[in-house]
């Protein structure tokens, strides 16, 4: 196996011996002149987010703080959503609404993971120019399964957790991925562009997101 | 057999385009998929005030990658060992297909789930586990509609580009099932869901590829819509991703620009549905184990090319296919690559060698609309050019009759012809009086003998009974 390393290795090298010795990978010049601040005040890229992000037929309402739990337990009873999964760090007043059952993962088998209703999460960072969201499984979020197999995810961002442009976007993932954290950038629910180039809404993962931003 | 980018029971693209161009019910559903997505990605592209300065951030930053290759394979597999992860290098297919049927028996599994992976298709990965017992399934719906049609790739991205939905719904009826489908999308993509749904939950080992493998903090990122792929790469207790060495990039500040130039040039989203980024393996969300194996197969041969090495820096968008003429009329297949279309002409004799598919840089108009829409600006034309060149030498070298190829003395002829102007004003009367048996209705479809080969795909005008220059010289007399 190592025997394939060396080899491999000396032959990029041989390859490339028109790079003059004394060049380092930064002599490479990369200018970085695309977008990476946000010029849009707040509201507006709070907007911009919730318009991008409903585009890929994600439902996406705007609450206040105090207005979130109902707004949790609203959506859960529109869905018909009662067996939830969640992170077990979610917040105390995010488990809201009459007669459901929150299931905390403390490793939940996957068949116990698909036989729920659905699943309810905070995220990362979400970015407006995209309309994207990241969980990191940071605080509230859970590992990657949890979002993963349940048919129904509602997600809670938060207005501060919003960014204009992606560059903003991946510094504010960049702790987390220098500690190895797994990843997912969500943009809206699953979908398929298989069948002739057209987007169809629903495949393996969630099928129905439901995202509610916490302003004020 | 080693395995190659090139498929040898495929003839050479003139003779596969000439019986790809006669199927119109292919080239029908190319057509329309293909205007689709082109309506599409220019709305996206057109919303993005700085897409110039993100192609050529892009293009810049997969120049810093292959310029420096060894160092950053270097820190890649630094960052992913000391993440849990494992990682392996691999020469050529052979040797990946090995490594990845090893651990895959090692687990005693007779099925892996699979994501849609070039680099695995390259190889032929999934003859390789079957040969072994084992069955790779794809769960990517267009490659599982490949899969269940015992069909081939033709396109990068979607390849069942070239089925439309009656044809994927006769598919799935006499596979999957069930009878009663019907060719709505949405019901074909429920019944991919209801076939698979219980095999990812039963799966043990995961194979996929990768978008891009950061070297500073080892995360290896899959792009995908379905949530197929974040199914092989969470739920199996191991997962082996094949990568080829030029997906790296070097900074986790890189997926900044790569992440906003794929989607939109690729499915023409602002962004695709699921990424998924993970480093190693870890005992608390995901695989426990995790294996790397980096893939050479051709790649070092094409680096070692100044000019052609850009071809490296694909991120494998297809939007190159999407609008080329050529590959809009013939579809992928005749390409007779895994890597069809524009970028498939430049890729695939690199990779195979000219020797397999030294045919393939001359399948192009050379019309330059795959340049404009590269996301990192490959300059596919003058790679195309370069590479013809380098195929005429190649043949030329390897015999007597490549030697004496007669279009090869022909153009070697021309070249004499155009170097001064009084030889080609000379050879030009000399052509209108020698052109008379040939000329027809206006143009040449026919040379003889051994020239027939340049009429064989393209018809020639003959020379006018005034030319321009004589026309402009009796011009300036006269005034």
């Amino acid at each position: 196996m190592n025997a394939a390393r060396d080899a491999i290795l000396a032959r990029v090298r041989a390859a490339l011996r028109d790079v003059p010795e004394a060049e380092r990978a930064d002599d490479v010049a990369v200018a970085r002149d695309y977008r990476t601040e946000g010029t849009l005040p707040h509201a507006e890229v709070v907007a911009l987010f919730a318009e991008n992000c409903a585009d890929y037929r994600a439902n996406v309402r705007e609450v206040d703080a105090a207005g979130l739990p109902g707004a949790i337990a609203e959506a859960l009873a529109a869905r018909g959503a009662r067996r939830l999964a969640i992170p077990a760090d979610l917040p105390a007043q995010w488990r809201a609404g009459d007669g459901v059952e929150w299931v905390e993962d403390h490793g939940l088998s996957h068949d116990a993971l698909s036989a729920v209703d659905g699943v309810v999460t905070g995220c990362a960072v979400a970015v407006a120019l995209n309309g994207t969201i990241a969980l990191d499984g940071g605080v509230a979020q859970g590992r990657r399964a949890l979002t993963l197999l349940p048919d129904y995810h509602l997600c809670v961002v938060h207005a501060e957790q919003v960014v204009e442009l992606v560059p903003e976007g991946i510094a504010r993932l960049r702790e987390a991925a220098l500690a190895g954290q797994p990843m997912t950038i969500v943009a809206g629910p699953s979908a398929t562009s298989d069948i002739e180039f057209n987007r169809v809404e629903g495949v393996h993962g969630p099928r129905t997101l439901d995202v509610l931003v916490v302003t004020g | 057999m080693t395995t190659s980018a090139s498929w040898p029971d495929v003839p050479a693209f003139p003779l596969a385009a000439k019986s790809a161009l006669a199927d119109a019910q292919m080239r029908r559903n190319i057509g329309m998929a293909t205007s689709t997505i082109r309506e599409k990605r220019t709305g996206v592209v057109e919303e993005m005030p700085d897409w110039e300065q993100l192609r050529e951030a892009g293009r810049a930053l997969k120049e810093r990658t292959l310029r420096h290759l060894d160092e950053h394979l270097l820190t890649l597999e630094e960052s992913v060992t000391r993440a849990g992860g494992v990682v392996h290098w691999a020469r050529d297919g052979d040797e990946a297909n090995a490594i990845v049927t090893r651990i895959a028996k090692s687990k005693g599994v007779s099925e892996v789930v699979k994501v849609k992976s070039m680099a695995t298709v390259e190889i032929e990965l999934n003859e390789a586990l079957e040969a072994a017992g084992i069955t790779a399934l794809e769960t990517d719906l267009a490659e599982l509609i490949v899969q269940l049609g015992r069909d081939r790739p033709s396109h990068i991205l979607v390849p069942a580009i070239h089925r439309n939905r009656a044809e994927i719904r006769d598919i799935f009826r006499r596979t999957i099932g069930p009878e009663t489908l019907t060719d709505e999308p949405a019901e074909l993509a429920e019944a991919a869901r209801r076939f698979l749904r219980e095999r990812f939950l039963r799966a043990r080992v995961g194979v996929s590829g990768a978008n891009f493998a950061v070297a500073e903090t080892g995360a290896i990122a899959v792009l995908e819509s379905e949530g197929n792929g974040r199914m092989c790469t969470t739920l199996p207790e191991t997962l082996i991703t094949v990568c080829g060495i030029e997906k790296l990039v070097p900074a986790w500040q890189d997926l900044e620009v790569f992440l906003q130039l794929l989607p939109r040039s690729s499915t023409a989203e602002r962004m695709n549905p699921y990424t998924t980024l993970w480093s190693g393996a870890r005992d608390d969300d995901g695989p426990r184990e995790f294996h790397l194996v980096l893939l050479d197969n051709g790649r070092t041969d094409s680096l070692a090319d100044e000019l052609a090495r850009q071809t490296l820096a694909c991120i494998r968008c297809s939007a190159c296919l999407n609008v080329c003429p050529v590959y809009e009329r013939t579809g992928g297949h005749a390409y007779g690559s895994v890597y069809p279309g524009p970028i498939g002409a430049i890729l695939t004799p690199q990779l195979a060698g000219m020797r397999a598919a030294g045919s393939l840089p001359f399948a192009s108009s050379l019309c330059g609309a795959c340049y404009e829409v590269c996301p990192v600006k490959i300059d596919i034309p003058t790679v195309l050019v370069h590479l013809r060149d380098r195929s005429n030498k190649e043949r030329a070298a390897a015999s007597l009759k490549g030697r004496l190829d007669p279009e090869r003395l022909a153009l070697k002829a021309v070249a004499k012809g155009f170097a001064t102007r009084g030889r080609y004003e000379r050879l030009q009367k000399l052509g209108r009086l020698g052109q008379w048996p040939l000329a027809r209705k206006g143009k040449i479809e026919r040379l003889p003998g051994e020239l027939g080969g340049w009429t064989k795909a393209r018809d020639l005008m003959p020379i006018p009974d005034q030319t321009f220059r004589e026309w402009w010289v009796e011009r300036e007399a006269s005034r």
